[in-house]
């Protein structure tokens, strides 16, 4: 069922833009979602992802900008001209029609009389094949999930598009399907676009993810990469969580830029600042909670020498299973998060405890101080 | 007290069955007295078993032919009713234009004003527009206060319907005539059959406003009022008691259908 890379499975969006009236829902952007790929747009609620979305499909007319698919400019076609499909936000199943004749719904619209053969076979794909004869409220949510996405699929498009495909389903079966649905696009090979809120599904499914915040792309990339190095505290904060500290920029040693946190020093590779680094400038150094050791401040001496490291008091400590989470209090900066692995646990580390946070220089990332250093928190999201 | 308890165990069942019997007992009079032979020209007590009115149904001069126009009316009234009703409930919950509020409560007007006032009202109009009182003016009037109810039934139907459904149509390659007939008409369908029967039997059996603007023309409601002031003729009770049966028959075989679908896909 694979196509060959003719690159008409690229879709190509260049200077695209939607406003309604003086609302910009998504200002000028270009983006290039390769042949094949699984490309997630990625956002909280309102970032313009959905409309960037239903620009593609054709269900929505960009105010300025052009879509492409390969070769073919399909800015001004109607969806129902368009070789794309989508599956819905809840599905949008046709709720008069049975499960076998939803599925057929494209074939017959198009034309094609023997459908019989081409319904079941996309059926049994999504392991369906018991349920043709039922109406969509009698299936469960997951199971009218995989009819949405065979009812899309069956039609062969270039790019199959995903608006927020599991919202509705709840957090076991939404991981199952995760992984259904990357099957599916592996067997098939068709360009997919998900668009989700769901940080964690981007990472897990998509090859790319442009991360959208305020009707633009912050930034694109590889799930590690924009997880390892976010380039705003946006993508920092959205992306996972990240400690933000406020350093100012002191001396370069080699690669390594040296930087003083109150009373302390950290270290950071040059390689990872993307902020302008002039002496005595302010930066963000951010770091991942995970990546972070602890240790009680009664040990401090045992910590190997060119780490990193913060003082501080443990403010609150929740045992999760796979993990302990704890809240730092340093002098530098209030509220740090750490993530212990719960392999050898150190009954010392209790809420009032003094420790010291420790970690690799290779792991900090630094970022321009001149944004908000809370952006793209759950806090920030939410207001 | 075991003949309390057994009454209140079955109190629902039995308040049940006396509301049915309210509504029915006088379907079964009606019924009843189809089968009777009358002494005078009344047809209001019971003398003798007989089924000579339902051998000649049309035995009664010109009843007939007032039936089969009241059906006409009934029939056109409902098809109009109904294509424009549709029509108004679509514009009405998919468009947003000037004065839409306005319409919205309007619509709602012929519903809330007394039959009488707007039987006259219409009249008033027919005769300055120099109208031909006849089937016309009754049809025109017929659709005028059926709109309403129409408009009612299918304006629910709209509006409880997720306008991602004729999206996604558009998206399976379904043009706009094509989405409307494969997707909206069908989901709106429930409705829209709503606002016709109504239509039909709200058409069918009235009688005021016909009555003001049928000029020389006269329907079955007209027929069987003028009838009971010279005396009822036994036809009048088979007439009733067919459409009675017509009508269960017709809510029967719905039924059986709808099960029968259902089995199928279940």
């Amino acid at each position: 069922m694979k196509t060959t890379p003719d690159n008409s499975g690229d879709v190509r969006l260049s200077g695209i833009s939607k406003t309604y009236g003086s609302f910009t829902a998504v200002h000028p952007l270009d983006l290039t979602v390769p042949e094949g790929s699984f490309f997630a747009l990625l956002g909280a609620s309102g970032c313009g992802k959905t409309t960037t979305l239903r620009m593609i499909a054709g269900l929505e007319e960009p105010t300025t900008g052009t879509v492409r698919l390969g070769d073919q400019d399909v800015t001004h076609l109607p969806p129902y001209k368009r070789p794309v499909n989508t599956v819905f936000q809840s599905y949008a199943l046709f709720p008069h029609l049975d499960i076998f004749e939803n599925v057929a719904f494209g074939l017959r619209r198009r034309g094609i009389k023997s459908v019989k053969k081409q319904v079941e076979e996309m059926l049994e794909l999504v392991q369906l094949g018991e349920q043709a004869r039922k109406k969509p409220h009698q299936l469960s949510g997951g199971q009218q999930q995989r009819v949405a996405v065979a009812r899309a699929l069956i039609n062969h498009p270039r790019v199959l598009l995903l608006d927020e495909p599991l919202g509705a389903l709840d957090l076991k079966l939404r991981r199952q399907m995760q992984l259904e649905l990357k099957r599916i696009q592996t067997e098939v090979g068709i360009t997919f676009v998900h668009v989700t809120h769901d940080q964690e599904e981007a990472m897990t499914m998509a090859d790319t993810v442009a991360v959208m915040n305020g009707g633009r792309v912050e930034q694109l990339g590889a799930p590690a990469d924009l997880y390892e190095n976010p380039r705003t505290t946006f993508v920092a904060n959205f992306l996972g969580t990240s400690n933000l500290i406020e350093a100012e920029v002191g001396t370069r040693s080699g690669d390594d830029i040296v930087l003083k946190a109150g009373d302390g020093k950290l270290v950071l590779p040059g390689a990872r600042c993307t902020a302008p680094t002039t002496a005595g400038g302010k930066v963000l150094v951010g770091i991942r909670p995970e990546k972070i050791s602890l240790t009680h401040a009664d040990d401090a001496g045992e910590i190997p020498a060119g780490r990193n490291r913060l003082t501080g008091k443990i403010a609150d400590a929740s045992f999760i299973g796979v993990s302990t989470q704890y809240v730092i209090d340093s002098p530098v900066c209030a509220g740090l998060s750490v993530y212990v692995q719960n392999v050898e646990r150190d009954g010392r580390l209790v809420p009032g405890a003094d420790v010291v946070l420790h970690w690799s220089p290779a792991h900090t990332f630094a970022l321009d101080a001149a944004q908000a250093i809370d952006a793209g928190t759950e806090e920030e999201v939410a207001a | 007290m075991p003949f309390l308890n057994w009454l209140k165990r079955r109190l629902v069942v039995i308040a049940g069955l006396l509301t049915l019997a309210y509504l029915l007992l006088p379907n079964i009079i009606v019924t009843v007295f189809s089968f009777n032979k009358p002494k005078g020209r009344f047809n209001y007590e019971w003398q003798r078993f007989s089924a000579d009115a339902w051998k000649d149904p049309c035995g009664v001069a010109d009843m007939c032919g007032s039936l089969s126009l009241s059906l006409q009316i009934a029939v056109w009234a409902t098809v109009g009713a109904t294509v424009l009703g549709t029509m108004i409930s679509f514009a009405l919950v998919r468009y947003r234009f000037r004065a839409r509020g306005a319409v919205n409560s309007l619509i709602f007007l012929p519903m809330a004003m007394p039959e009488v006032v707007m039987a006259a009202s219409l009249l008033t109009l027919f005769l300055n527009m120099g109208a031909q009182l006849g089937f016309w003016t009754i049809l025109i009037a017929h659709i005028m206060f059926c709109l309403s109810f129409v408009v009612t039934a299918v304006k629910a139907r709209v509006m409880s319907m997720d306008p991602r459904l004729e999206e996604a149509a558009r998206d399976l390659y379904a043009g706009p005539v094509q989405t409307f007939l494969r997707v909206t008409l069908p989901i709106a369908a429930p409705g829209i059959a709503a606002g016709a029967l109504l239509s039909f039997a709200l058409s069918f059996d009235d009688f005021i406003i016909t009555n003001f603007n049928a000029g020389s023309t006269v329907t079955f409601p007209m027929f069987v009022w003028g009838s009971a002031q010279r005396g009822t003729p036994v036809q009048i009770n088979v007439i009733g008691t067919a459409m009675f049966l017509l009508a269960v028959l017709f809510v029967l075989f719905a039924m059986v259908l709808g099960n029968r679908r259902n089995k199928q896909k279940a």
